[in-house]
């Protein structure tokens, strides 16, 4: 029953937020779902159901393993929300609020089937959904960015439904019936058609791919994340970029058994180092702060991408470091949310002074940069470790040096930006500012509480979550 | 059965070529509307008439590729009054050669692959992955918002002739949702493209340049 709460309370809740009337009391329908939903993620997550409910959906050691991390950074953001909310409060929120909720449900189903065609259709949902959220600013800018994001996503699902199809085709050659649920698919995986299933490797991972942001699929990231709101942009880094990896990881495990894993382990770390490198380079180079935490999040897909190479021991590296990356980028995001509001501007030509202006919020975001390049002791930093370990166990030399390299410059560029926003004095344009915005507790609180989280899991990992990567690493590494 | 279903398959290969090679937008979507007319025969003669949810996949097809999404389309031309060229970032000469090469690489492509006896007679295959390259190509060498929509029916298009080879063996309440999800992505994209228009006073592409780095 709960893996169908799961799907079903938050697609309700935005069913009732298009039917409310008022403006002003919509938002908390935000945080009302949000908290719903976290505590039935948290309690199947202790008590897992016994029995799988459908062959459709189930909550296998995968989804457990995954789904509480976007739990729990939906319910910060939507607590933000609300407070967000209120200070656009000239504009219409019902889309918002609906299609915000409609997201969770829709990242819960990608990340709960069982079957290729279903997931496709989820994450294919979910980025309808995300469409209106990315223009809620209504400026050119936001249209222009998710002109590229509908076109380059859409273009990159429909490359992975063309993969889901051929993979379909290569199990119906093999006997299995063309059924696309994934125990079928890793059944018969031995006898399936060896040159379909390598086409639609290829079709999937770049399909995936897309959505994930791995470079040279990325050029759509910057632009989104540059203009949709914080709340959007920390869900799309921490959540629809999971859904769209966990596919990845779920595909990998078939072609593993039809015996193609190492073409499919080898362009993994090709495309995951790749990405790595690329978003370096270019977080040497911008200066607008949330393009830099899409190129961020680019470099993290790509440590994802090479964890997912390293067999059992990448793998839950890489869960684990969905959670550490999905929950320390959330912070940052609410942050720079906060320091755009103060300052008026999101580039390093227009800004400087943060410490002055919004002092809280800034140094949230300087310990937050420090988090996600890898500082102990946060999250980010056991997690890229233990991808590290994986790596040079697999004899990867290679990968770990440009591994450590690509951390090394995205360091150096995220740290000269970061303190060029935060020193000096304010500039005209932020103390010309008619109503200077105020950080408050509503303001402050969701991306605090994201960053204690990261500390929380670098620091004291559960033991209950570290068994629960181990066990969804060693089933997606060889089969269930 | 292959004899109807190769002369449909042949159509549409013939509709990728003539999209390539229109100049003016009412033509390709002329071109993309057809081309899913005639796709939409092809369930019924894959399963010869079969269960009622064939005729309602391509009942759905038909109207939707067909009449529906042209319609929108069209009308976002009418209201967008912008004039009708495509604007092509590729020459209509390299675009036909290009497809013309796809089309031959495909049928190349689809006699390497191994394929199932009953298919082999079939042009589903090579008519899928030439029909996928067309698309792309007048996404990526058109710069107008709406003849890159018609190309992304195109690509769509080719998926739905492969999704064709697992018409029996995949269970249809998967195609349904596939169908309503291509289907609100069109419209998806129909509306951004409007706000384009008004944003931007065009639907040229090529004058979303605010965001580079």
């Amino acid at each position: 029953m709960i893996e169908f709460a799961l799907v079903a309370v938050p697609l309700l809740a935005a069913a009732v937020a298009f039917l409310w009337r008022s403006d002003r009391s919509r938002p908390w329908l935000l945080p009302a779902a949000g908290a719903f939903h976290a505590a039935m993620a948290i309690a199947m997550l202790v008590d897992p159901p016994s029995r799988a409910a459908t062959t459709w959906l189930a909550l296998d050691p995968v989804a457990r393993a995954v789904l509480p991390a976007i739990s729990l950074l939906f319910l910060a953001c939507s607590a933000y929300g609300v407070g967000y909310l209120r200070l656009r409060a000239e504009r219409p929120n019902r889309v918002f609020v609906g299609t915000f909720l409609a997201l969770l449900g829709l990242l819960s189903l990608a990340l709960e089937a069982q079957n290729l065609g279903l997931l496709w259709v989820a994450v294919e949902a979910a980025t309808l959904t995300t469409v209106p959220l990315l223009h809620f600013n209504g400026t050119a800018r936001a249209f222009e960015a998710t002109w590229k994001y509908l076109l380059i996503g859409g273009t990159g699902l429909a490359l992975a439904l063309l993969g889901s199809f051929c993979l379909g085709y290569a199990s119906l050659q093999g006997g299995g019936g063309g059924s696309l649920a994934f125990s079928a698919l890793v059944a018969h995986g031995p006898a399936m058609s060896r040159p379909w299933v390598l086409v639609a490797w290829v079709l999937l991972l770049a399909g995936y791919g897309t959505k994930m942001g791995l470079a040279p699929m990325h050029t759509w990231k910057p632009d989104a994340y540059g203009e949709a709101p914080g709340i959007v942009g920390a869900m799309l880094a921490g959540g629809v970029t999971t859904a769209a990896f966990v596919a990845v990881l779920r595909v990998r495990q078939v072609v593993e058994a039809a015996g193609a894993g190492d073409a499919a382990n080898r362009s993994l770390l090709a495309l995951g180092i790749f990405s790595m490198l690329v978003a370096a380079l270019f977080l040497l180079g911008t200066r607008d702060y949330k393009r830099m935490l899409a190129y961020s999040s680019i470099e993290h897909m790509g440590i994802l991408t090479i964890g997912a190479a390293l067999g059992a021991a990448g793998v839950a590296a890489a869960l684990f470091h969905l959670w550490s990356n999905g929950l320390t980028k959330g912070a940052l995001f609410l942050s720079a949310a906060n320091m755009h509001r103060t300052a008026k501007g999101r580039t390093s030509d227009e800004v400087s002074g943060l410490a002055i202006l919004a002092p809280a919020s800034a140094r949230m975001f300087v310990v937050g940069l420090f988090a996600v390049t890898a500082f102990p002791p946060f999250g980010p930093f056991f997690s890229e470790l233990l991808v590290l370990r994986a790596a040079l166990a697999a004899n990867q030399g290679l990968v770990v040096a440009g591994f450590l390299g690509a951390l090394l410059l995205a360091f150096f560029g995220m740290t000269r930006l970061g303190f060029s926003l935060v020193d000096g004095r304010p500039r005209a344009i932020s103390r010309r500012a008619p109503a200077r915005f105020r950080e408050s507790a509503a303001t402050l609180a969701p991306p605090l509480a994201l960053l204690a989280s990261s500390l929380w899991l670098g620091l004291a990992t559960p033991a209950l979550l570290r068994d629960l990567w181990n066990v969804a690493s060693r089933m997606l590494a060889v089969g269930p | 059965m292959s004899e109807p279903l190769n002369l449909l398959v042949g159509i549409a290969l013939g509709l990728n070529l003539l999209a390539l090679a229109s100049s003016r937008l009412p033509s390709i979507i002329r071109a993309a509307a057809f081309q899913g007319v005639v796709l939409g025969f092809i369930p019924l003669l894959l399963e010869h008439g079969g269960g009622i949810l064939v005729w309602l996949v391509a009942g759905g097809t038909i109207a939707i590729k067909g009449f529906v999404i042209p319609g929108l389309l069209r009308r976002a031309l009418r209201a967008a009054q912008i004039d009708r060229e495509v604007g092509p970032i590729l020459g209509f000469i390299p675009s036909l050669l290009l497809g013309a090469g796809a089309t031959i690489a495909a049928v190349a492509l689809a006699g390497v692959m191994p394929l199932r006896h009953e298919h082999a007679a079939l042009l589903l295959v090579p008519g899928s992955f030439a029909t996928v390259v067309c698309g792309f190509l007048l996404l990526l060498g058109r710069s107008k918002a709406i003849s890159q929509v018609c190309g992304y029916l195109i690509l769509e298009n080719g998926i739905y002739l492969f999704g064709m080879l697992l018409i029996g063996s995949t269970p249809l309440v998967v195609e349904a949702g596939i169908l309503l999800d291509l289907t609100v992505a069109v419209f998806v994209i129909g509306i951004i493209a409007d706000r384009i228009q008004r944003e931007f006073d065009s639907l040229d592409t090529r004058k979303l340049t605010i965001l580079h780095e």
